[in-house]
């Protein structure tokens, strides 16, 4: 059993680093009550799914997707860009959440004067409303 | 015609286009930046209704972005289904873009370049979820008219910038969890375009690994159209965000990730894989009744008007679902498609009044709500009507949807979501009828009959909210009354595309 587990987690050892980085981003998003620490962990979830991705691609021993006549010829393999772009495109969404994200963490330092989650809840409720 | 054979890509190129237009020329003057929008919008709309009618009679569009052959190039696909939430989506909009402004600028005078910009930005983002018919491209779309909307929302500052970035972290878990599933998907299809999926995927149904996808796909998009319990993110931002993104958000953007959810849910699965492999219809139709009553209870202990309506459109969202878990019926699917319709124009009615009562009296406060039946006679009953559809009183569209529920909860013969809908019916007009109450027929102590004048909010805020009145009573009306509208064949005919049953248009 034991044998069986750790064969299967080393072959497919890429899906189990992004699975494992995937739970530590979600638990910091979760868990953690410091504003920033929650933006690194939604950076580490995205990129631990970026990384999924990019593993997914991979052939071993495949070269770069440049892809020639000589090349074909030769039959060299090559890596599946496809995720390689997907990638790029969801890389700019994630640069733009997190730079909303810290943008609104500017401005609720701002405000309050804190980025810990609970010192704001009570400094709303000191505020009345 | 070469333009209208372009119409699937250039709704949301121009809405884009305009949105830099209107940062050069806002720079210029800051009156140009409305009639730019209020224009786009209209063309948009006008696309829109072309769109429909061509989808409606000469049946499926598919074009070809930049001309690649599906499987590789994207494709945008466009049926009744789309076609009809891209019509109610940018209606909604230019509603919007008329009310948003004097609401803007008295809400956010400083800021008006930068909101008309934030605006088009996620109108481009809702038009380009409704017409894609490739789910990677979908995520894109998805994330921009997010990003569009957690801007706006914090565009009010206070509060709102805590709802906001709450809105960011659950927002952007449920576009990661989205992500994740089409990664999933294309782990073991190698395809990202909708129609090659579903054709793809039946005889891997079987794989973990779909059925994990799917369970990504429902949760993620879950936490987009704030479906109960995954809607924590949805009253803080409805309530703090300026009246004109609640407007929005409400009404067009809830309807999208809705019209997401329920794309990926027939559309790239099937109805066989939500029977046999995955069999969750059940499992959302009991989720979906949870969420009215508890939407329902929660609205009733609300004192803020805009945080009760919040409440309300959380409950709204499980008449939805509860349709789209009553799939098999004959009416369950109508039900949540007409509902899609009737919260659009009701939600967005009945938050178009509130803001316009903050800007004219500056009360949130159900409470203080004393005489304005006589201050704002319109406004309050724009309110009234909409409320009365939102109830599900006959002649208005409201009662369609709760009678095609109904009659889709009978012949599954699941009598507690009978109960659920009746009770919720009850409980809607307990938390209206307290507002309606208070408009009208309690005065104020001390308060003189002629001492209440007339103060009616400006025109720009009044026009809109009685469109939408009237148009909750209008399309009931000729409904219930069996005309001719072209209402129930394009829902027919989308329907019936999503469930792939009757006569499916050639390509």
């Amino acid at each position: 059993m034991m044998e069986w587990l750790i064969a299967e987690i080393f072959a497919k050892y890429n899906y189990w680093v992004s699975i494992v980085l995937m739970l530590i981003g979600f638990y910091a998003m979760i868990a953690k009550g410091n504003l920033i620490k929650k933006v690194i962990g939604l950076n580490i979830f995205q990129t631990a799914i970026f990384l999924f991705f990019i593993s997914l691609a991979d052939i071993r021993g495949g070269t770069e997707p440049i892809v020639s006549e000589e090349i074909i010829h030769m039959g060299y393999v090559y890596v599946n860009p496809l995720p390689h772009v997907l990638i790029l495109t969801a890389i700019v969404v994630a640069v733009a959440t997190t730079a909303v994200a810290l943008a609104l963490v500017i401005r609720m330092y701002e405000e309050y004067g804190t980025i810990e989650e609970e010192e704001i809840i009570e400094k709303e409720r000191e505020m009345g409303l | 015609m070469i333009v209208t054979a372009h119409f699937p890509v250039l709704v949301i190129v121009i809405s884009m286009l305009s949105a830099f237009t209107i940062l050069i020329a806002g720079r210029w003057n800051k009156k140009t930046c409305l009639p730019i929008s209020i224009a786009t919008i209209s063309v948009q709309l006008f696309m829109a209704f072309f769109i429909l009618n061509q989808v409606f009679t000469r049946g499926t569009i598919h074009y070809r972005l930049g001309g690649w052959a599906p499987p590789w190039g994207i494709e945008y696909v466009i049926d009744a289904f789309n076609a009809y939430v891209l019509v109610i989506v940018l209606f909604i909009c230019l509603l919007t873009a008329i009310y948003a402004k004097r609401s803007i600028e008295r809400e956010q005078p400083h800021r008006i370049v930068p909101f008309y910009v934030v605006f088009q930005l996620l109108i481009t983002g809702l038009c380009g979820i409704t017409v894609t018919g490739d789910i990677f491209n979908l995520y894109v779309f998805l994330e921009i008219a997010s990003l569009a909307a957690y801007a706006l929302i914090a565009v009010a500052g206070g509060r709102a910038l805590k709802a906001s970035y709450n809105y960011v972290i659950m927002g952007s878990i449920g576009a990661c969890f989205y992500l994740l599933g089409a990664g999933f998907l294309y782990a073991v299809t190698g395809s990202l375009n909708m129609a090659d999926l579903s054709h793809l995927l039946p005889p891997l149904y079987e794989s973990k690994v779909v059925q994990a996808a799917f369970v990504f796909f429902v949760v993620g998009l879950s936490i987009k159209m704030a479906l109960f319990p995954l809607h924590i993110w949805q009253p803080d931002a409805y309530t703090y965000a300026p009246s004109v993104v609640t407007v929005i958000i409400a009404a067009a953007m809830s309807k999208v990730s809705i019209y997401a959810f329920i794309r990926v849910f027939f559309s790239v699965f099937t109805t066989d894989f939500i029977r046999i492999y995955v069999p969750i219809a059940t499992a959302i139709s009991w989720i979906a009744a949870i969420a009215i009553i508890v939407g329902s209870v929660i609205a009733i202990m609300q004192s803020n008007l805009k945080r009760m309506l919040a409440y309300s459109s959380v409950s709204q969202v499980g008449y939805i679902v509860l349709g789209v878990g009553l799939y098999s019926t004959q009416w369950g699917l109508h039900g949540a498609l007409i509902h899609i319709l009737n919260h659009a124009i009701t939600k967005g009615c009945l938050f178009i009044v509130a803001g316009a009562i903050i800007y004219r009296c500056g009360l949130w406060n159900i409470r203080d709500f004393e005489g304005l039946g006589k201050k704002m006679p319109y406004t309050c009953a724009a309110f009234t009507l909409a409320a009365l559809s939102m109830i599900g009183i006959p002649p208005s569209v409201g009662f369609i949807t709760k009678l095609c529920l109904l009659a889709a909860s009978l012949e599954a013969t699941e009598y507690v979501f009978v109960a659920v809908i009746l009770a919720s019916t009850l409980l809607n007009l307990v938390y209206f009828w307290r507002v309606i109450e208070r408009m009208y027929f309690v005065r104020g102590e001390g308060e003189e009959e002629n001492e209440i004048k007339m103060g009616e909010a400006p025109v720009s805020m009044v026009l809109p909210a009685l469109i939408l009145a009237s148009l909750c009573i209008i399309v009931g009306i000729l409904w219930l009354a069996g005309a001719k509208t072209p209402l129930l064949p394009v829902v027919d005919q989308a329907v019936n595309a999503l469930l792939g049953t009757g006569v499916v248009a050639a390509p």
